[in-house]
Order: structure tokens, then C-alpha cells, then sequence
């Protein structure tokens, strides 16, 4: 089977004025369809940049990412575009919600630029919503929601197109412990739905949700190890 | 498409809304502008309509000679001093320009007229019979002159509408009354139809006609027998009138055994000379008014470029977050221009209601005519939306270019 994820020898080089950035140096990692993987490694070691790239946000400098068999590594804005609104869902540390705008519309976003009427847009974001738990709160506003609401509008905007990869960054970095554990049981469900979740994250706690654990340092992979199946009691 | 652009006319009006004080700052330019330009525009087209009808009121493809001012010995006389046109002046016009349907004359001067206890000073032309209708007067009521009243120099007098209030009770009928003019009794034989002030601004319906002949023999005097004030002629058709004036000029000179290189002691008007003089003031202004509006446009625009660079600046994180989910470039680009031509469009549509509420007080209050007319309404709307198009274009695309990752990491 095509692994969902394959990257091979990836590079990322920034230039910021006359000194030249390794962010990754020749990284490869293969990601399988319906993985919980854990992304770690201190600030500065190079996850955020991968993050990115596997979030078709960014592009590698040189070296392959197919996702699901396809190469996406070189192309075009607007065609990436295309692939984050179909097959990614992005989570946030900082929610990102549209401010003023209730919790339904916000879900309803990437559905209105994928060009459905109205009516499907709504149908498909109240179902999202009430599968994070958040029915009857479609017409409340962020700021009428606690952090870890807000964070559960964030993964129903996720959801709405059905993604293959769920992409988290620090997804629990604002959160409470209770929030924290109410939303990564979130991620952990849709994962045992047969969604991959990539989880980048410092917190061990947090990392240990994952079935996985890849630690990254100086744009490298520094481990990549199996960290035990997830006993449910 | 349609849902997308849909939505984000919704989204637009929903964000003008929530900032009223901001978004109605950001108008004011549009909306002075488009105003200052829908009043403007109404109050000159009813100002241009009104001195058309007065051009109109002249008469109908008219030429005019009137006597020039002459000078002799050194002083330069008057215009109109020097009396040098005649009734046979006229009558070989009508000979030799054949392009001309008829040719009139008349002279003027101001008389005492009196009926009963009440009197008036007022015009009086002695007329050729064709003068009435080149000059296009109508009556209201009674006849106009016969050809017997002017070969016998009848003591018959038409009268405009002004002079009847003056001179008649009201309710009291003119038809047939006796009037002195200068102690010479007339008849009443007709009223003229009221026919408004001339572009000079004089009132033209405060006048009396008689007979040319009696006006020559019986009441003014003269200094020769068919010297008349000025001489009228029409053409068929506007087109010939420039012609129809070489020619008459031509015929004139030699009638006046006039040298070469001596000036005309005549001077030729057209009703279309009048009318250019009209229009090039009218023109002047257009032109005023065009650079007044894009004036109040240009400022209105860059305010609106202006509030949204703010904001492009405010929502970056907002764009890239859009852009996270599966915003493509011009779906941004389209929010922003949408928002800008909201913006632009809104001011637009209140700027016109308050150019038309401001015609409108215009004429309530100073009584000047305003046409507001649907073509001027369409065109500040149109120019509203290229405003916004235009100024929108700027931010939008900044927008647009924005880095996704970037825009998503910004505080």
C-alpha cells in the first residue's frame, strides 16, 4: 500500500541576509494511512518547518513529498491550496478562528471555498460541530467560547472536508490540563475513525497519546520509535 | 461563484456594520462626492433647460441684423445709434437670399400706454406683418394683423401678457378695449402667449405690437420713411443659417456700397450664435463640476484604500488562516475588492440620496429648476464601483500575495 506520507531527502534552506538556515537537512520520514504520530524536538530543531511542509503551507528547498503517491513538493500556490482544502485539516495552538463570526460559519470556511451552496455548508458544519461535542453552541462567537470550545470549533473546521491527514501544532499549548485531555481524547477518536493525526508537540504527556514518536534535531530525525499501543481501560 | 461572491457581500456589509464610525469616516469622501455632483449636475441641466426654452423663445432658425455702432469724426456712436437699415433693405434680402422663407423688421421704442386709471411703460414694436411668426409669437386670444391694417396703418395693437395685467382689471376682458398709446387710441385685437424673460433676463411679454406702418406714421416719427430697428429673417433649416448669413452680409455691403476694408455698419446674430454662447458656459461649467467630482472621487478612493490597508494589516492572520483551509489567491483578492466596492458602493448609493435630497431643497427653497435625471444617477453609481475597483485593487492584492505561513504566525 502507498504510504499516505513520503517524504525522502528533504531540505529546507533559508537565507536571512548573508547567513544561510539549515531548517532540514536531508530528511526523510514515511508516514502510514491512519498513524498517531507525535512530531517532538525543542524550538528552533526544525518540526515547525516540517510541519509546514507535510501542511503544503510550504515547500522544500530540494527532495521529494509525495502525499497519498502524489508529488506536491513543487507546485503551484494556488494547486496547494487546492490539496490543504481537500485532504488537510489544520489545527493551531492559538485556535485561529475568524473573530466575530460564529462557531458554525467558522467551520462552514473551508467548504465556501470549495464552492458548496449554502445549505451543504451548514449541513456538513452542524455535523462536524456536534461530532466535537459542540452542539447548540453553532451560533456562539469564539469569544463566547472557553479555549478548549474554541479548540473544539478549530478540529470541527478540520473535520468539515473529511481529510486524510489531520495536521496539530501544539494543539494543547493554551489549554488547561482538563481542556488538554477533553481535545487530544477528541484527536485520539478521530484517529481510531481511520483519520491520520500528526501531533507536534513539546509536552511528553501529550506526546504520549501517539503511537509514534519521531524527535527531530538540527533538521534531522534524531528518532523515530514506537512508543507502545494505547492500552484503553 | 455565485454563492462565493454572495457570501462575501454578506460578510462585507456585516464587517461595515460592526465599524459604522469607520466605515462611514471612510465614506464621507464618496458619499460628498457623488452628492456634491448628482446636485450640481441637477441644478446646471435644470439651469440648461431653462435658458434652451429662452433660446427657443427667440424664435425658430432666426437671423438678426440690427444697425452697428459708427463712428464719425473719431467718436464712436452707440450700437444701434446710427439708423442705417431699411424696409427696402429688408425686401431685397428676401429677393436675392433665396434661402430665406421670409424676412421682417420692426422698431422699438418706450411709450406711455394708458387704459382708464391705470398706465404702464412699456415696449413697443412697430411690426411687419411676417414678424410675429419669425419671431414665433403666438396669440391666446383674438387675431393678429390683417394685411389692410397695415397698408391702411390701422390703430390696432396686440398686447403681451404682462402688459394686460398691468393695464386691465382682473377678469376684465381686453378683446376690443381702447387703449392710448402716446394719446393715439387703439383697438385690442389679440393677447400674445406668455412667453417668459429673455436670456438677458428682461420680461418679453411686457410688450405691445402695432402695425409697422403706424407705428411709423401715427406714433414714433421718423427720421426717413423705412427706417426701421432691425431686420428678421428664418430659414428653413438650421443647417443653411451659416450660409444664409455670408449672403445676407454680401447683399448688405453692396446695398451700403460699403468699400473692402471698411467695416459692416450692420451686425448679423443667429439663434445658434446665442446658443453656443449658452452652451460654452454650460460646458465650462461640466468641466468644473468633473474635476470637482474627481476631486472628492480621488480623495474618497484613497481613503478607501487607505481604511483597507489597515485592515489587510488587522486580518492578516484572518487571511492566512483562509488561506490554511483552501483560499486561493483571487478568493482573497475578491474579499477585499468586494469589501472595497461595498465600501465604495454604499457611500455611493447615500451620496446619491443626499444629491437628490439637496436638488430637491434646491428648488423648494431657491425655486431654481433641477432635473435629476436618471442617466446622471447611473453614472455617479457606476463611477462609485470603479472607485472601489480601483483603490481596492492596491490592498487587495497585497492581500492576495501575502505568505501563508507568514500571515498565520503574525501578531
Amino acid at each position: 500500500m502507498t504510504p499516505l506520507i513520503a517524504c525522502e531527502d528533504i531540505w529546507k534552506i533559508y537565507r536571512i541576509g548573508d547567513v544561510e538556515v539549515q531548517a532540514l537537512r536531508s530528511l526523510s520520514v514515511t508516514i502510514k494511512q491512519g498513524e498517531f504520530v507525535a512530531i517532538m524536538g525543542s524550538s528552533g530543531s526544525g518540526k515547525s518547518t516540517l510541519m509546514n511542509i507535510l501542511g503544503c503551507l510550504d515547500q522544500p528547498t530540494r527532495g521529494h513529498y509525495r502525499l497519498g503517491g502524489v508529488e506536491v513538493g513543487h507546485l503551484p500556490h494556488d494547486q496547494l491550496a487546492e490539496i490543504r482544502n481537500r485532504r488537510i485539516g489544520f489545527v493551531f495552538q492559538s485556535f485561529n478562528l475568524i473573530p466575530r463570526t460564529s462557531a458554525l460559519e467558522n467551520a462552514q470556511l473551508p467548504l465556501f471555498y470549495r464552492g458548496l451552496s449554502l445549505k451543504e455548508q451548514r449541513v456538513l458544519a452542524s455535523s462536524a460541530l456536534e461530532r466535537v461535542g459542540l452542539r447548540g453552541r453553532e451560533h456562539h462567537t469564539p469569544t463566547q467560547l472557553s479555549g478548549g470550545q474554541q479548540q473544539r470549533v478549530a478540529i470541527a473546521r478540520a473535520l468539515v472536508t473529511t481529510p486524510s491527514l489531520l495536521l496539530a501544532d501544539e494543539p494543547t499549548g493554551n489549554l488547561d490540563t482538563q481542556s488538554s485531555q477533553e481535545i487530544m481524547g477528541i484527536l485520539e477518536a478521530l484517529n481510531r475513525d481511520g483519520i491520520t493525526v500528526i501531533l507536534v508537540t513539546h509536552e511528553i504527556d501529550i506526546a504520549a497519546y501517539a503511537a509514534r514518536e519521531i524527535v527531530i534535531k538540527d533538521g534531522q530525525v534524531l528518532s523515530d520509535r514506537v512508543i507502545g499501543d494505547r492500552l484503553q481501560s | 461563484m455565485a454563492t462565493f461572491v454572495w457570501l462575501t457581500v454578506v460578510t462585507a456589509l456585516r464587517i461595515l456594520r460592526r465599524n459604522r464610525l469607520r466605515a462611514g469616516l471612510t465614506m464621507l469622501g464618496i458619499i460628498i462626492g457623488v452628492g456634491a455632483v448628482i446636485a450640481m449636475v441637477s441644478i446646471g441641466e435644470g439651469a440648461k433647460l431653462a435658458v434652451q426654452k429662452q433660446i427657443a423663445s427667440i424664435g425658430t432658425n432666426v437671423i438678426m441684423i440690427w444697425p452697428s455702432a459708427m463712428t464719425i469724426g473719431g467718436v464712436r456712436g452707440a450700437q444701434g445709434g446710427a439708423v442705417t437699415l431699411t424696409v427696402a433693405d429688408a425686401l431685397e434680402l428676401k429677393k436675392k437670399v433665396p434661402v430665406l422663407v421670409d424676412t421682417g423688421w420692426s422698431k422699438r421704442d418706450v411709450m406711455q400706454i394708458v387704459n382708464g386709471s391705470r398706465n404702464s411703460n412699456s415696449q413697443v414694436h412697430g411690426v411687419s406683418p411676417s414678424f410675429l411668426s419669425i419671431r414665433d409669437w403666438s396669440l391666446s386670444s383674438g387675431g393678429s394683423f390683417t394685411q389692410t391694417d397695415m397698408e391702411s396703418a390701422a390703430l390696432v395693437v396686440i398686447l403681451g401678457q404682462t402688459l394686460v395685467d398691468y393695464l386691465f382689471e382682473p377678469g376684465e376682458e381686453p378683446l376690443g378695449a381702447l387703449i392710448r398709446i402716446k394719446n393715439v387710441p387703439f383697438r385690442v385685437i389679440g393677447v400674445l402667449s406668455l412667453k417668459g424673460q429673455s436670456l438677458q433676463g428682461s420680461d418679453q411679454d411686457d410688450v405691445a405690437f402695432i402695425p409697422f406702418t403706424t407705428a411709423e406714421r401715427k406714433v414714433f416719427g421718423t427720421l426717413f420713411l423705412g427706417s426701421v430697428g432691425g431686420i428678421y429673417a428664418s430659414t428653413e433649416r438650421v443647417e443653411d443659417l451659416p450660409g444664409a448669413v455670408e449672403e445676407i452680409r454680401q447683399v448688405m455691403r453692396s446695398r451700403h456700397r460699403l468699400q473692402n476694408g471698411d467695416l459692416d455698419d450692420f451686425t448679423i446674430r443667429t439663434q445658434v450664435e446665442i446658443g453656443q454662447v449658452q452652451e460654452g458656459t454650460s460646458e465650462t461649467l461640466t468641466v468644473m463640476l468633473m474635476v470637482i467630482a474627481s476631486v472628492s472621487l480621488l480623495v474618497g478612493g484613497i481613503g478607501i484604500m487607505n481604511i483597507l490597508l489597515v485592515s489587510v494589516t488587522e486580518r492578516t492572520r484572518e487571511i492566512g488562516v483562509r488561506m490554511a483551509v483552501g483560499a486561493k489567491r483571487r478568493h482573497i483578492l475578491m474579499q477585499f475588492l468586494i469589501e472595497a466596492m461595498t465600501l465604495s458602493v454604499v457611500g455611493g448609493c447615500i451620496g446619491i440620496l443626499f444629491g437628490v435630497l439637496a436638488a430637491r431643497l434646491t428648488t423648494v427653497i431657491a425655486g431654481w429648476p433641477t432635473i435629476i435625471s436618471s442617466d446622471t444617477v447611473a453614472v455617479a453609481f457606476v463611477f462609485s464601483v470603479v472607485v472601489g475597483l480601483f483603490f481596492g485593487l492596491y490592498p487587495a492584492n497585497k492581500a492576495a500575495r501575502l505568505n501563508p505561513i507568514e500571515a498565520l504566525r503574525y501578531e
